[in-house]
C-alpha cells in the first residue's frame, strides 16, 4: 500500500521511490547482463560528487592548478611548431601550423589525459572498492569527465589563437559537441578497458605511457591526414582520434578536407570499444573487491 | 511484520587463497600458466571445505549460510577472526559477489564497513560531509538537511572549513562516523565502527546506534565487543568457519561463544601452516596465556604472577627477527607494546626452528578490564 504521498513531512528520511519495497536478489552474476540504467541513474549524484572530488583535489595539490590544463597542450604545439612546422616543414591544410596542431591537441589531450586517468582509476581507489558499493563503472567515468574541466580551459586558448589568427569560426562549430562526445567516448572505452586489465594485470601502469605516445604518432596531429592517398583517409578513421582531430579542424578552422566518411569509421570503432569495454569491464568489477 | 528485510539462502563464498594471497597477477604469470599448463583449466573443485582447485587453494569463507532477518530486528554477528563475518557483509552490502546460493533484501541497504570511506584529506570537513555523505548513498538534500546536526554531533563547528588533513586524529574519526550515523536507509550493515575514538565517543556511538535500532530499522552489526551486542541486539549470530554455529537469543549466543573457549581466547593454536598470520619468513603457531603455571584456565587470577607465551617457527634462517607482544583492549585499542629482549638473540640472525618467546606480565600490566586479546610478531630483515 505504498501510494506515493506527494509531499511528504520535513524531518521525514526521504527515501528513493522505487527502493522502499523492492526487493534485491543477491546472487553470482554474469557479465553479460546489460547495463542497468535504472541504477546508474540513482547514483547520479555520486558521479557528479566523484567528478568534483578529483576536479577539487588535482587543483588544490598542484602549485600551478588550472595552468596545467593550458601548459600542456600549449607547449606541445610550441614544440611542434619549431620542429615540425618549421625544421621540417610539414604542411598544415593551408593554416597557420601553431593553431593547426593546436587545434588537435586540445582533443588529444583530453583523451589522453581521460585515458591515462581512467586507466589507474579502479586500483588507485582500494578503500572504495572493498569498503562500499556502487556501480563500479562510476569510478572510470568520473576521471574521464573531470577532464572537461581542463578541455574547456584549453579550448579558451584555442578561440583566442583563431581570434589572433582571424579565422572566423562558421556554423560547422556545431559539429564541435558531437566530436567531443567522440573523443569522450574512445576515451571511456579504453579507458574502461585498461582501468579493468589494470585490476588483473598490472602491467598495464607500465603500458600506458608508451601506448599514448604511440597512439599520439598514428594520430594526425603534428601531421594532415591529407598526406595519404585519398582512398586509404577513410581508412584511417579506425583510429577514432584521426576522425576527432580531422573533424576538429574541419569544424574550427575549415580546412578543406571534409571528413565525414573518416569521422563515420571513427564513430562505429569508438562505439565497438566502449561496447566491448563496458562488458570486460562488468565481468572484472564483480570481483574486484577480492583483487585489489 | 511477518515479511522478512533479509534472507540467505544457502549462501557461499570462495576464494581462492593463492590469488589471495598474491592479490594481482602479472600478465607474465598468465602467459606462464598458458604455456605450461594449457589444460589446467578444469572446472573449479566444489567438494570439500577447502580443496585443491586448478588455481591452487580455494577456501569457503561462508558455506550453507541460511537465515532470515525480520523488519526492525537487530541483530549481532558474533564469531572470531576469519570466521566470515566481514565477507558476509561484504556479501550483503553487494561489495563482492557470494560463490552460491543467494540473499534476498528488501529496502534500501546503507552500509558501514569502515568510517571515513572515500574522505580525502585535502578537501575540508564540509566538502568531505558531502562526498562521504554522497559515497554512503545519501542524496544531496538530505545531506544539506542534516548538515548542522552532523557538525554537532562531531563536534567540529569551528574546523568545518579547514583541509581535515589538519584534524586530530580524533575529530577526523567523529567527523567519519557523524556522517555514517546519519545515514537513513531501511537496512543498515555495520562493521566494527564503533571500535574507534575515545571511551567517551564510543558512548555517544554507542546511544546513536541504540537510537537507530529503536527506530524501527533492520540492522546487522558485527563486533568483537560482547556488551555491546548484548546492549544493542535482542538476537545474535554466532559464525564459525563460514557456517552458523549459532543463532538465538544474543545474550544465550554470546556465552556459548565465550563458553567454546574461541570468545576468550586464553590459548589459541594454529597447528596448519595456512591458517595463522601469514608470513613468509616467519609464523605464528601459538599464542597462550599461563597462570602459575597452568595452561589450561579460562579466567587469571590476576593477583599472581601472569605470563603470556607466543610459540612460532622460523622459516627461513639469517633474519634479525623482533617478536613483539601487541596488548589492545576490548575496543581494539592498543595498551601498549613490547618485545623480546632475549639478549642471546639481540642483532643475530636466527635460524629456521621453532621459538617461544615469554612475556611475564605484571599485575598492573593486565588489571583494569584489559585483555591480551591480540598477539603479533614483526619482523626485520638485516
Amino acid at each position: 500500500m505504498q501510494t506515493q504521498q506527494g509531499a511528504r513531512a520535513e524531518g521525514e528520511a526521504v527515501l528513493p521511490r522505487a527502493d522502499a519495497t523492492r526487493l534485491r536478489r543477491i546472487e553470482a552474476t554474469s557479465a553479460w547482463v546489460p547495463l542497468d540504467f535504472a541504477e546508474l541513474w540513482e547514483y547520479r549524484e555520486l558521479l557528479y560528487f566523484l567528478v568534483w572530488r578529483d576536479i577539487k583535489v588535482r587543483y588544490k595539490q598542484t602549485v600551478l592548478g588550472a595552468a596545467w590544463a593550458i601548459i600542456q597542450p600549449l607547449l606541445t604545439m610550441v614544440v611542434f611548431s619549431l620542429f615540425f612546422g618549421r625544421l621540417a616543414r610539414i604542411p598544415s591544410d593551408g593554416v597557420p601550423y601553431p593553431i593547426f596542431s593546436y587545434a588537435a591537441l586540445v582533443p588529444w589531450a583530453f583523451f589522453a589525459n581521460g585515458l591515462n586517468q581512467a586507466s589507474n582509476s579502479l586500483v588507485g581507489s582500494p578503500g572504495l572498492i572493498k569498503k562500499v558499493y556502487f556501480p563500479r563503472i562510476l569510478i572510470p567515468v568520473a576521471s574521464v569527465l573531470g577532464g572537461l574541466v581542463d578541455f574547456a580551459l584549453a579550448f579558451g586558448i584555442l578561440l583566442g589563437m583563431m581570434a589572433y589568427f582571424g579565422i572566423v569560426p562558421t556554423a560547422k562549430i556545431l559539429w564541435l559537441p558531437p566530436l567531443l562526445v567522440l573523443a569522450l567516448v574512445t576515451s571511456l572505452g579504453v579507458g574502461l578497458w585498461l582501468s579493468a586489465l589494470n585490476v588483473q594485470f598490472r602491467d598495464v601502469r607500465y603500458a600506458v605511457p608508451f601506448l599514448t605516445q604511440l597512439w599520439l604518432l598514428v594520430t594526425p596531429i603534428a601531421y594532415p591526414s591529407s598526406l595519404l592517398p585519398k582512398a586509404l583517409r577513410n581508412l584511417y578513421g579506425v583510429n577514432p582520434l584521426a576522425g576527432v582531430v580531422e573533424g576538429f579542424r574541419w569544424a574550427l578552422l575549415g580546412t578543406k578536407t571534409a571528413p565525414g566518411p573518416m569521422v563515420a569509421v571513427s564513430a562505429m570503432v569508438a562505439v565497438v570499444l566502449f561496447a566491448s569495454g563496458v562488458v570486460y569491464f562488468r565481468h572484472v568489477a564483480r570481483t574486484a573487491a577480492d583483487v585489489v | 511484520m511477518s515479511e522478512f528485510a533479509i534472507r540467505l539462502e544457502d549462501l557461499g563464498k570462495r576464494y581462492r587463497i593463492g590469488e589471495h594471497r598474491v592479490r594481482y597477477r602479472t600478465l607474465r604469470d598468465t602467459l606462464q600458466d598458458a604455456f605450461l599448463s594449457p589444460f589446467a583449466r578444469k572446472g573449479p573443485s566444489l567438494r570439500g571445505h577447502a580443496g585443491a582447485g586448478a588455481f591452487g587453494e580455494t577456501i569457503w569463507a561462508l558455506k550453507d549460510v541460511c537465515f532470515q532477518v525480520g523488519h526492525g530486528e537487530v541483530v549481532g554477528i558474533i564469531g572470531r577472526n576469519g570466521a566470515g563475518k566481514s565477507t558476509l557483509l561484504k556479501v550483503l552490502s553487494r561489495i563482492t559477489e557470494p560463490t552460491s546460493g543467494f540473499a534476498e533484501v528488501r529496502g534500501r541497504v546503507g552500509s558501514l564497513l569502515e568510517v571515513g570511506t572515500g574522505f580525502h584529506a585535502e578537501l575540508t570537513g564540509r566538502e568531505n560531509i558531502f562526498l562521504n555523505g554522497a559515497i554512503l548513498g545519501m542524496k544531496r538534500r538530505e545531506i544539506s538537511r542534516k548538515f548542522d546536526e552532523i557538525v554537532a554531533f562531531a563536534e567540529v563547528e569551528r574546523f568545518i572549513d579547514t583541509p581535515v588533513k589538519h584534524y586530530s586524529t580524533g575529530m577526523y574519526l567523529r567527523l567519519a562516523f557523524a556522517v555514517a550515523a546519519h545515514l537513513e536507509s531501511e537496512i543498515l550493515i555495520v562493521d566494527e565502527v564503533l571500535a574507534v575514538g575515545d571511551a567517551g565517543f564510543q558512548k555517544k556511538c554507542l546511544n546513536k546506534m541504540e537510537d537507530v535500532g529503536g527506530r524501527g530499522r533492520t540492522i546487522i552489526f558485527v563486533s568483537h565487543n560482547m556488551p555491546a551486542i548484548t546492549r544493542l541486539c535482542e538476537r545474535a549470530i554466532l559464525l564459525d568457519e563460514g557456517r552458523v554455529v549459532s543463532d538465538g537469543p544474543s545474550h544465550q549466543v554470546v556465552s556459548t561463544y565465550l563458553n567454546s573457549g574461541q570468545g576468550t581466547m586464553t590459548r589459541r593454536e594454529w597447528p596448519d601452516q595456512t591458517k595463522p598470520p601469514d608470513r613468509n619468513v616467519a609464523r605464528l603457531r601459538a599464542v597462550r596465556v599461563v597462570a602459575d603455571g597452568d595452561l589450561s584456565t579460562n579466567s587469571v587470577d590476576i593477583r599472581r604472577p601472569v605470563k603470556i607465551e607466543m610459540e612460532y617457527e622460523v622459516f627461513k634462517s639469517g633474519y634479525v627477527l623482533m617478536p613483539y607482544f601487541h596488548f589492545n583492549n576490548e575496543e581494539g585499542i592498543r595498551a601498549f607494546s613490547t618485545h623480546d629482549v632475549d639478549p642471546d638473540w639481540q642483532g643475530r640472525p636466527r635460524p629456521a626452528g621453532r621459538y617461544v618467546s615469554e612475556f611475564p606480565g605484571r599485575r598492573h600490566d593486565v588489571r583494569g578490564g584489559r585483555s591480551a586479546n591480540h598477539l603479533a610478531e614483526h619482523q626485520r630483515v638485516p
